[in-house]
This record gives C-alpha cells, structure tokens and sequence, in this order.
C-alpha cells in the first residue's frame, strides 16, 4: 500500500515540478470553522528545493495519463515513460496529512488530460470539494483549469479553490500550432477571460451581501514556457503586460525551457536559459511594482533583456538625462527608478527625510546600498562621483568593478530568484 | 553614573523606565539581576517589577506610538542581544521627550535599531513558522521542539493556533525551556520539568504513532522528487535555508532504507 502511494507520488510530483508557480499568498481563506487550516495573507515557503525554488505546495499531478501530444511536455502522449494516477482520496489524505504536520500550505493539483478535459477537471474539483466540505481545509487550494473544460466546471472549481490557473506556455499562436496541436490560443484565452468576469462579479455581489460565495479569491495566474519557442523578450513582456491589464491576472510565471527530452519539434539547447528568464522576471516585477510600462523596457530597437544587467540598470543607462536624482527632494516614484534602490529602501529614504537633511552617512547606516545608485543620484546636492561618467564606462565599471575583471556573469547572482513565487 | 537591574521581564524593563523618570537617572547600564556585575562607582539601583507602572509607561506610549511601533519595541525585547534594554530605553526616552513622532526618523539610531531587531525577530518568526515540524504521538499530539536564535514562541502562537484549530498542538522552546501547548480551547504557556539541552534531541521512538513514518517518507520522496537537477543552485539553496535550520526539516534528515 505504501510502496505503491510512494511510486505515485515519485512519478506525479515529478511531472508536476515543471509547474513553478508556488504560490500560496494572496488567500483570503480564514478560519472560522474551528476546522484545519487557514489561508489569509502572505503564503509561507515551508522548504527550498536545491534548485533554490520555493516550496509551498504540495505540487503534484493527479494523473500523467495524456491524450495530448504537447513538444515540450513530459507528460505527452509519445513520451515512453511511466504513467500513473492518483485516486481522490489518496490526494485528500496527502494533502491533509502533510498539512497537519506543517509540511505545506496547501495543494496545487494539475492533471495530463485522461479520456477527455471534462472528465479530469471534474475528478480535481471533486478533490477539492472534498477538501472544503468534508475535511473542513482552509488551507491554500490552486487548481490548474484543464484546456477545453467546460464553463460549468471552471465556474464550480473556483468556489473550492482559492486560485485558478490556465497555463499559456507559448507566448504566440504560432508556437502553439507547431508545438501543441491539439490545443488553440481561443480555448486558453475564453475560459481566462470567463474567470476574471467571475472574479470581478464575485467582488461585486460581496459588495452587496456579505454571504455571496466568493470565486477563486487569490485571483488567477499563468505560466510562459521560455525558450521551446522562438519569440523574443519584447513579444513576451508585451503579452504580460496585456494579461495584467485585460485579464487582470495576479501573476505571470516563467518557466525557463528545461529540455525534457528530444522532440524534433523543439529547439536544441542543453541547459535551461536561467539567466534569461530571471532578467524576465526582473522586467516583470518593473511592471508591477515599480510604475514601468512595458514600452519603457523594450522596444523596437532593443526587443532582447540585457543579459549583463538588469532591466532597471539598462533602462537608467539609456535615459541619462533624467539624473541624477536628488533624494532629499525626488518624488517616491522616482526615486523607485534608481537603479539598486528597492521597494523598502525607497520607503525608508521618503520616511527619515522628514527628520533631517539625508547624507550619505544616513543612507550607508538604513542600509541603501549605494555600489549601483551612487552614479544616478545626489545627495543634498553631493555626488560620490566627482566625474561625469558615459553610460559605457558605468555599465564596465558596475559590471567589472573598478579594476579587476571578473566574469559579469559570475558576479551576477541571481538574486531575484528569491523573489519569485 | 546609574545601574540599573530588573527581573528580565519585559513589565520590569518598563518598570525601570519608570524608575529612571521618576528620579531623572537616566541609566549607564540596565541588566538582568542574575547577570549583573556588582559596580564599584556609581549607583545600583535595583527595580522591582511593578504592574501597574509598568502599564503607565506602556499606555503612555500608546498616546505617542502606532500599534506597529509598539510592536517593534516589544519584538527588541524578544531580540535578546547585547545591549537590548538600552536601546529600548534610549527609544522610549526619545518618543517621550518629542513633540513630534519618532517614527521613521532613521537617522536617530535607537529607532534604526529598533527597527533592526525588530526586523531579524521578525524573520525568525517567520522561519519558526515554516520550519517547525509536527510530529504525532501516540497520544494524537502534533509535537514540535524549537530553539530559535530569538524569543519567537510568543509571537508565533497566534499564527499556529489559528491554523491547527482542530488538533491538539505543542511546541517546546528547548534553549529557553518552555512551551506553548493547545487543547482545542486556547493556547497555554508550559513548562516541562526537563534540564536545558543543547540540540533538539529526539522523540523516542515508542513515542510517536507509526503513520508519522509513513509521511516523513513520503514528504522525503516528495521533496526528492519536486527538484529539477538541472537547475541546482547550492548558494541560493543555503541562503533560503541557512545550514543551522536543518536540523528542524525531516527533508533535510537521513533516508531511512526502506
Ligand atoms: S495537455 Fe497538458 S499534460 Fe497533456 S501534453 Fe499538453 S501540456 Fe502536457
């Protein structure tokens, strides 16, 4: 009985991983049932995988059966491997047993697609049904909606679940046709558009009665694969940007390509692109928290991320005639657009210079680090750049430092990895 | 030149700051009675905890703080480290005698170090949180030990009691030896007559119900197998979860043959 729940468990989560979505915040779940769990707020990271990734969820697959034949999916149906499928209620008790134990914050159950898309979305919303009503869970629940099910089922899965995803992977409806065949950009794009309206009237009945059912509360995601297809980071960022905008989706994930196996309809590459996809994410999180628009980052002329550095930094090179930034006067959202000055030192900079004057000395002990913004900003009109640098000779010197040579692409750290999730 | 002592509680820390009004002696020093060092110049003044002074000071501050700053000043408390009572003075002293709030002024260094150690307890918290690792007992109690860097056991009661509602719950703090037990009612502080230990140490093994090796293998195997290998990136593994954490995570334990 064990070994068999083991080898489901070694196959499914395996298929599952290249999911990256691990998210679990955003609920607004809570607790009021004396039942398990509780979902509200930020989402906890219960492990780190050696890849660095976050886990959160439970992340698993309730079958790798697949009728479809998707080029860069493990799952697909030519792929000679080791197929298996979990029963309802083996999910159930994993998912409550690993949560009673602190192992999780919930589940993320996605699916190949058995007989057909209504019969397996039905089987994970009778998973997650049985969770709420028997179980009493109130934890994190995400259910990847499965292509070409049916509205009614979507509509019922998103009163269990606190997220629901319908994954893009290709970033145009050219890729899709040469990759995924059997699926179409309307079949993705109807059911996004059906669950935004949901969420938005779901929001408006709460408005009016309190005791409205509320549909999929942490909001809706989607996953990029990039890399298995040939667009560029412009025709990606721009695609993003238009899902936050018209189908106000919480997150876009980016799944840098790992290459799963020969199909010949895919690129050759033997590493996944993880520099690539992290200045990706850099770009994204430019977006949404730090007031850029997507024409800001790229355009025309530059359609591919730096790899070198990143988006703030290249953006900040290209538009020099904006610093420097006084940071004893700069509006908030200036001052958000210096290359090294996050989100909280930002804060902290607008907060304490309502005490005093800020020098430099101020911002070395709030901790600002200074190795990026010192060539773009003044402090009380001082600069630590005595010299009017070319944006040429910033980029060498924050890349190699101001003597040695290293490799900038060593030195980079993938710091916004952390971040992600 | 003032020394002042106090029982190590946080009432008796406010206690002083009472004191230290009342007299205007403002400290040199404040310690813990069991640790002080006897002074040769200077005087010793010795606080006894006052409850009710203790609360004039704390509601003082509640005309003159945010309810987050009160927490930041309560958090430096559970911070512990060298020199805590100090800062805590020096920031209440400030919040008294401004005419304006001292929030966010970061250039006065009591309040960027409040908001410092606030800031490293509020981590550990949340690790706490993450890493604690239920066991179940043959008694059907989720048990955990902790020995966190910082006093979190009090600040992350709320989160565990509102989430495990219907399970009977305990953690023990085993560096500072205490803990905090649920009975499907409400959460109690305890204390376990057992010496201080270095080390989580194990529950033994007639202890805990046979199905809590069923799931510790299973979360291994899930754990095992959620990793991309292509991927592997040790540096920013270890930043995520820092070498002395890993003795909380089953994940990170032996595999067990099966
Ligand atoms: S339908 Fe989904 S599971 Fe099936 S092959 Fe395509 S991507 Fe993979």
């Amino acid at each position: 009985m064990n070994e068999k729940i083991t080898e489901k468990l070694k196959i499914l989560a395996d298929a599952a991983k290249y999911d990256v979505s691990c998210s679990s915040s955003g609920g607004k779940r809570k607790n009021t049932n004396k039942g398990l769990g509780n979902a509200e707020g930020m989402g906890i990271c219960h492990s780190y995988t050696e890849d660095g990734r976050c886990v959160s969820l439970l992340k698993i697959l309730l079958t790798n059966h697949c009728i479809y034949d998707c080029a860069y999916c493990v799952t697909r149906k030519s792929n000679d491997i080791k197929r298996a499928a979990f029963t309802v209620q083996e999910v159930v008790d994993l998912t409550i047993n690993f949560y009673r134990r602190n192992y999780i914050e919930g589940l993320f159950l996605s699916s190949g697609i058995f007989s057909n898309p209504d019969y397996t979305m039905e089987r994970l919303v009778r998973i997650a049904k049985k969770l709420r009503q028997e179980e009493k869970f109130n934890g994190y629940i995400h259910l990847k909606t499965i292509p070409g099910a049916s509205d009614e089922l979507i509509k019922e899965a998103g009163l269990y679940a606190d997220r629901l995803s319908v994954n893009i992977e290709l970033p145009s409806e050219q890729s899709l046709v040469k990759l995924a065949p059997e699926k179409n950009y309307t079949e993705i794009l109807l059911p996004m558009s059906n669950i935004s309206q949901q969420l938005v009237q779901a929001k408006e009945e709460q408005k009016l009665f309190k005791s409205a059912p509320s549909f999929a509360p942490a909001g809706q995601s989607t996953q990029l694969i990039v890399g298995a297809s040939a667009e560029n980071d412009q025709q990606i960022l721009q695609l993003s940007s238009d899902l936050y905008k018209n189908y106000s989706l919480k997150r876009v994930y980016y799944s840098g390509y790992v290459p799963v196996s020969a199909d010949n309809r895919l690129p050759i590459i033997t590493e996944p692109p993880i520099i690539r996809e992290n200045r990706i994410y850099q770009a994204d999180w430019l977006m949404r928290f730090y007031g850029f628009d997507v024409k800001e980052i790229l355009d025309d002329q530059n359609p591919h991320l730096d790899l070198d550095i990143d988006p703030k930094l290249s953006w900040a090179l290209r538009n020099r005639h904006v610093f420097p930034v006084e940071l004893n006067t700069a509006d908030y959202e200036m001052i958000l657009r210096v290359p090294g000055i996050g989100v909280k030192s930002a804060k902290k900079i607008v907060s304490a210079r309502r005490f005093a004057a800020l020098n430099f000395e101020h911002l070395r002990q709030m901790g600002v680090v200074l190795k990026r913004a010192k060539y773009f900003i003044t402090c009380n009109h001082k600069s630590l750049q005595p010299y009017d640098f070319d944006s040429q000779r910033i980029r060498n010197k924050i890349l190699f430092g101001d003597g040695a040579l290293r490799s900038p692409l060593l030195t980079q750290q993938l710091d916004l990895f952390k971040q992600v999730g | 030149m003032y020394f002042y002592t106090y029982d190590g509680s946080f009432e008796g820390l406010l206690t002083v700051v009472f004191e230290a009004f009342e007299r205007k002696a403002w400290p040199t020093a404040i310690a813990q009675e069991q640790v002080a060092q006897p002074v040769i110049f200077g005087e010793t003044i010795v606080v006894v905890t006052d409850e009710e002074k203790a609360q004039r000071v704390w509601k003082g501050l509640g005309k003159r703080l945010s309810e987050a700053a009160l927490h930041q000043l309560y958090h430096t408390y559970l911070w512990e480290q060298q020199g805590f009572e100090q800062i805590i003075f020096d920031y209440i002293k400030l919040a008294f005698n401004s005419a304006q709030t001292i929030e966010g002024n970061y250039t006065a260094p009591c309040v960027l170090q409040v908001q410092q150690a606030a800031k490293q307890v509020h981590r550990e918290k949340h690790r706490m949180e993450a890493f604690v690792r239920f066991q179940k007992t043959t008694d059907e109690l989720y048990y955990a030990h902790i020995e966190p860097d910082f006093n979190v056991l009090p600040l992350i009661i709320r989160h565990f009691t509102k989430r495990y509602a219907d399970q009977r719950w305990a953690i023990y703090d085993t560096r500072r030896c205490y803990g905090a037990f649920y009975d499907l009612q409400s959460t109690q502080f305890i204390t376990l007559d057992v010496a201080p230990r270095k080390g989580l140490g194990v529950l033994p093994e007639s202890a805990v119900m046979e199905e809590e090796h069923t799931y510790k293998q299973l979360w291994q195997v899930y754990f095992d197998h959620v990793n991309i290998p292509e991927r592997k990136n040790p540096k920013l593994h270890l930043r995520h979860i820092p070498k002395r954490y890993w003795k909380y995570l089953s994940e990170k334990q032996p595999r067990r043959l099966a």
